[in-house]
């Protein structure tokens, strides 16, 4: 589904991301993690295609087509997915506007009809409830005034309106208390299945009890350095970080 | 040198022109409108066309639009077309009640409905001359000739506008709508001078509409003077559409009494230069005025509001939220004056100017002000010029909304703030709709008429 093929991309000038090689299949789930300023979110970014970091080496391919030559949106379209680890207040964009115009775009790129009023609202309740999400939306602006929980529920919530192939998850688990975690967890679950696939990217073990992954990768200075199962992630919450750092050397 | 001489030249040009028609202009006017006549006439010779050394003038030259060779036209003409026939405002659901003024001359032609008894709204020079009562207790007390060449100009040719008078207590419910053409043979030079009064308690909604109906070269230069009793209750809405050869001096001064409310919304969408002044004095406690704008800006448009609010009384609010968006080359410029004076205690004052630039090219100037002599005041102001926040545009891109929608939602969102404070619910769809398509890089044409703005 992606591969990624010694994969560098700098941002400003500075290279962040040193050489990234990462396969993975449809159905399988990876969790990405390392220690602070590894290039986890560089790599997230750059799948997801934000200008300002400029791929300098390596290839990807997504779905068997280039993605570093596509727009944002079309990368969207064709089922690649972001939950961004800040996600952006847009006052002044209806958040049902918003949603509808994102459902609609991607249903035009697979030739489908736009829904209608009431499909959309129909579809809208069923996945606010799937990811338990109370926030009403009528009437609210992007992200506007929604707290820390709110706001990454809501990007699950988006998630489950567009059921991507390939979802993205940049810590998503930051600032959840564990019941919103469980919840996101739900979410991301609930969209498993041999078809789709998901980049968990966490600092931390406890959202992988929830959404166990098939491969555990550690980043670190802008490669992956390790590569193991589901054991690896609790390895790391026993032993930290530093061991890979005096092993992989500063 | 030379410079010098070409500016005072061009003065000299309307100087000149006003002595050769000075008796067409006093003749068959009624002596209210006489009596100021001489006056702005003297107070427009020592003050000229204003320059940009004119503090209130620095950013917006009218110069070049007062080099023209135009018509005036001094005495009403007879009405050759019927308004009625050959525009329709196509505002669904509208449902006001309507007149038209053709280059500044009120035109006589059914509306519609009707207006709630002792409503007057009729030409002001038919109403000078037949009711001079009504008039002369307002006309020129706030308009100042000796302080603004503009507003002397205008008192010095003014001819006929609108009046517009509701009695004490009387509600209109229905809004009253003036649509303003402009549509002249040649390149025209329009006064319009227009007057509303609203006694205690009185309530109206008033929305004005500038258009041109031809192609032609227009400099309108208006004055409209408001004033408003006790517990009165105005809106006030401009929608600015007229074609890229037309200059429009717009000058709006609203007096206040006690716990009047004023609200002046002013939705600049095509005009090659537009200058909005907005004088507000609140003269009677808890008095509130409120003031919103939005402009759309591209290639060589300018538009410049030049607001003051003038806090004479304690316990008043003011608030203002003024917003641009400006492409190409266009240029704009905020300046808006707020005014405490001495003994104006608990006065609670807001300004807000946000500006989105969308080109390199685009420059926009704000200036706010604050003069500030009582002690016990909240005011606060705010001012950005910016441009569309790329982290937004990623985030919606990023859910696969195209760059194009993208932008149009954070720009249509930019001005949300302003189009949400329209109270008439129709105007505030079509004006939705206008900016959308304004937005769009569509003309936000509202009506069926001769109408290109490319020029």
């Amino acid at each position: 589904m992606l591969s990624i093929k010694n994969l560098y991309a700098s941002v400003d000038g500075q290279e962040i991301l040193k050489g990234i090689n990462l396969e993975i299949k449809p159905g399988e789930v990876h969790a990405i993690m390392g220690p602070n300023g590894s290039g986890k979110s560089t790599l997230a970014n750059v799948l997801a295609g934000k200008q300002e970091y400029e791929v300098t080496a390596g290839e990807v391919t997504f779905l068997g087509e280039n993605l570093l030559d596509k727009a944002p949106e079309i990368r969207a379209k064709e089922g690649l997915f972001l939950s961004f680890q800040y996600p952006v207040e847009i006052p002044g964009v209806p958040m049902a506007n918003f949603i509808k115009s994102a459902v609609n775009e991607h249903r035009i790129h697979r030739g489908e009809k736009e829904l209608t009023a009431g499909q959309f609202l129909k579809l809208m309740r069923e996945k606010m409830e799937l990811v338990e999400m109370k926030t009403k939306l009528t009437n609210r602006s992007v992200n506007e005034g929604f707290s820390g929980g709110e706001k990454k529920k809501n990007e699950i919530f988006q998630m489950a309106m567009l059921e991507p192939k390939l979802a993205i998850l940049d810590e998503t688990d930051s600032g959840l208390d564990i019941d919103a975690l469980k919840t996101v967890a739900n979410g991301v679950n609930a969209l498993k299945s041999p078809e789709h696939s998901a980049i968990v990217i966490t600092h931390y073990q406890r959202l992988l009890d929830y959404i166990v992954p098939d491969y555990v990768h550690i980043l670190y200075k802008g490669r992956i350095v390790k590569t193991a199962g589901k054991e690896l992630a609790l390895e790391l919450e026993e032993k930290g970080y530093d061991w890979i750092k005096s092993e992989k050397g500063n | 040198m030379s410079v010098l001489v070409e500016k005072a030249d061009l003065s000299l040009k309307y100087i000149a022109h006003y002595n050769k028609v000075k008796e067409l202009l006093f003749e068959g006017s009624p002596g209210v409108l006489n009596a100021q006549r001489k006056k702005a006439f003297q107070n427009f010779v020592m003050q000229g066309i204003p320059t940009r050394k004119n503090e209130n003038y620095k950013y917006t030259n009218l110069h070049p639009h007062f080099l023209h060779d135009f018509k005036f036209v001094h005495q009403k003409e007879g009405q050759k077309t019927d308004p009625n026939a050959i525009f329709h405002c196509d505002v669904p659901q509208l449902d006001s009640y309507v007149k038209t003024v053709t280059n500044g001359w009120f035109n006589e032609s059914k509306s519609e409905g009707s207006l709630p008894k002792g409503v007057i709204l009729e030409s002001l020079e038919k109403v000078a001359a037949e009711q001079p009562e009504l008039i002369e207790k307002y006309y020129s007390k706030i308009a100042k000739t000796e302080t603004d060449s503009m507003v002397a100009l205008n008192t010095a040719f003014a001819k006929d506008g609108y009046f517009l008078y509701i009695p004490k207590n009387v509600v209109c419910e229905q809004p009253i709508q003036l649509i303003n053409f402009l549509e002249a043979a040649e390149t025209s030079f329009v006064t319009q001078r227009n007057l509303v009064v609203l006694e205690s308690g009185a309530e109206v909604k008033l929305i004005l509409c500038d258009h041109t109906l031809n192609l032609n070269r227009y400099l309108c230069n208006s004055v409209t003077e408001i004033f408003v009793g006790e517990n009165a209750n105005l809106d006030y809405y401009v929608l600015q559409n007229q074609h890229n050869h037309t200059t429009n001096i717009n000058s709006v001064f609203v007096e206040q009494e006690r716990n009047s409310v004023v609200t002046s919304h002013t939705s600049s969408f095509h005009g090659g230069l537009i200058r909005n002044n907005m004088k507000f004095v609140l003269n009677g406690e808890n008095a509130e005025a409120n003031m919103f704008g939005m402009a759309f800006l591209d290639r060589k448009q300018h538009v410049d509001n030049f607001t003051q609010i003038i806090h004479e009384k304690p316990n008043c609010q003011s608030n203002q939220v003024y917003k641009n968006v400006l492409d190409n080359e266009a240029t704009g410029a905020f300046s808006g004056l707020i005014h405490v004076v001495r003994d104006a205690q608990n006065t609670n004052a807001f300004q807000q100017n946000n500006n989105l630039l969308l080109s390199d090219e685009a420059i926009m100037q704000t200036k706010p002000q604050l003069i500030i002599d009582a002690d016990d005041v909240k005011c606060s102001h705010g001012a950005t010029v910016g441009q569309i926040d790329e982290e937004a545009l990623f985030y919606l891109r990023a859910r696969g909304i195209n760059e194009d929608k993208a932008r149009l939602m954070m720009m249509n969102a930019f001005m949300h703030e302003v189009v949400q404070k329209i109270k008439v619910e129709a105007l505030r769809d079509r004006i939705d709709e206008l900016v959308e398509r304004r937005l769009n890089g569509e003309v936000a044409k509202c009506h069926e008429c001769a109408y290109q703005c490319e020029v």
